[in-house]
């Protein structure tokens, strides 16, 4: 591995600054909630040690039976339209994250979550509860089960609406890889309105929509979509640096 | 660039080899970099995060009645001042001989009875607790020493990326005073990282905003 450190004779790995240019900043000013929450001041660089490279080790032990399909609950099925969702967890060198955790949570078909904060006059649907959990297999792959979750209005600004989204969370090997985010559907019409995919700088927009996925389509059962997550790999510099990220 | 470029149609076979990733837009075909694949970008926990993120025994970085165990528990606050009720605080740290339980670790993982390591905590509540150990010092990797520390990790909604912090204990004031972090921050911003001794613990409030906004890290 490149971009590696000394400490004390021990090699670290030294996982990639991402460019600002091509990632989400913590505020946006068309996201209301960010005003009194998003940091105002710059961010100081930490340097990468033991405790940044290192991070739990969370596994099966976390995933229950049925965790990966979110379309039975309650000994019934989920209304809505059947969608596999697949993918696999990288990192940015190109190499699959095996035994990685992937927590997803979603609204139902009708757009609604199964939370006391949602109460906007969609239908619950008894027989989903929007909480899914998987593990990467060895070539770092994923996949579940669920319902196409359906748009939903929110008070961010008038007839305000989110494009459908699957919340995912992921840990990779280490503190400096852990990552929160959402998945949307290819086309959506509401991407021009909703400030939540547009504080993504618009060259990394793309990455955060899945793929219709026909190859892993099934027939008379379930549609599929494809999207695979990259996380931060090693700092590739041809460079030698010092102990603090400068070059020598 | 020297060294050899990467031929752009050498489509490993080998299916655990490195892959183009399959979503969205595809690149232009040529390469004319070593292969780095665009990072997936962060979105907002949302107002929702409890459906996905909620474990029974996520306080518990150290198992209940661990010997040493102590509550770390604060509170998270807006630029108003006002009680954020929907974050989620995520903790990281070593064990008490400063290592930690990870493969990760180069000097092989460690296993210290009753020890995760790493925690979760909502601050519906009003503020978040942790169930944890007095972590151990670290190297520097500049033969000095690392003071004990957490790691911190907020997520929220309104914060469209994880807000990144680290624990220090107030009482560590030798170790504090060796620390290359802490030393690199004005004593002013120092404090802002500074745990208080409490009756079962520590106590460590995150500002968000204001004068007395926490010192963020960039990792």
């Amino acid at each position: 591995m490149t971009g590696t450190t000394s400490e004390r004779g021990l090699r670290l790995p030294r996982y990639l600054r991402e460019d600002a240019a091509q990632r989400t900043p913590v505020g946006f000013p068309g996201y209301r909630s960010t005003a009194l929450r998003a940091p105002l001041r710059t961010p100081v660089d930490l340097p990468h040690r033991l405790t940044e490279v290192t991070g739990p080790v969370l596994g099966e032990d976390r995933v229950r039976p049925g965790d990966a399909d979110l379309t039975l609950r309650n000994g019934g099925e989920a209304i809505g339209q059947r969608i596999l969702v697949h993918g696999r967890v990288l990192d940015s060198d190109g190499r699959p994250v095996p035994g990685a955790l992937v927590e997803v949570w979603q609204a139902n078909a009708a757009g609604r979550y199964r939370h006391v904060v949602d109460n906007w006059p969609a239908p619950l649907d008894p027989h989903f509860d929007g909480l899914g959990r998987v593990v990467t297999d060895s070539l770092g792959r994923y996949e579940f089960l669920t319902v196409k979750p359906g748009a939903y209005p929110w008070s961010n600004h008038h007839n305000a609406w989110r494009p459908a989204h699957i919340h995912f969370s992921l840990f990779g090997r280490a503190f400096t890889q852990r990552l929160v985010t959402q998945m949307y559907f290819p086309d959506d019409p509401l991407f021009g309105q909703d400030p939540i995919y547009n504080s993504i700088p618009a060259a990394a927009r793309h990455r955060a929509v899945s793929r219709f996925s026909l190859e892993r389509t099934q027939d008379d059962w379930a549609l599929a979509f494809e999207w695979d997550v990259v996380l931060r790999g090693s700092e590739q510099t041809p460079f030698e640096t010092d102990d603090d990220g400068d070059v020598a | 660039m020297s060294g050899s470029v990467p031929d752009p149609l050498d489509v490993p076979p080998d299916p655990a080899g490195p892959l183009q990733p399959r979503s969205g837009r595809r690149g232009s075909g040529f390469l004319t970099e070593p292969l780095r694949l665009g990072t997936t970008p962060s979105a907002t926990v949302g107002p929702y995060l409890a459906i996905g993120l909620t474990w029974a025994d996520g306080a518990w970085a150290a198992a209940e009645g661990t010997p040493g165990g102590f509550w770390l528990r604060g509170r998270v606050l807006d630029g108003a001042g006002d009680v954020v009720t929907d974050a989620m605080v995520e903790t990281w740290q070593a064990d008490p001989d400063g290592r930690f339980p990870s493969p990760e670790d180069p000097r092989g993982p460690s296993s210290y009875p009753g020890f995760r390591g790493y925690a979760r905590a909502s601050t519906l509540s009003g503020e978040f607790a942790v169930h944890t150990l007095r972590p151990g010092r670290l190297p520097d990797g500049r033969g000095g020493l690392q003071a004990p520390h957490v790691d911190v990790s907020v997520f929220a909604r309104g914060l469209l990326d994880r807000v990144v912090t680290r624990v220090y204990l107030a009482d560590e004031t030798e170790a504090n005073a060796e620390d290359a972090v802490l030393r690199s921050l004005p004593e002013d911003r120092r404090a802002t990282l500074l745990a208080t001794p409490a009756e079962d613990g520590y106590r460590f409030d995150v500002h968000l905003q204001g004068d007395r906004e926490t010192v963020f890290f960039a990792v």
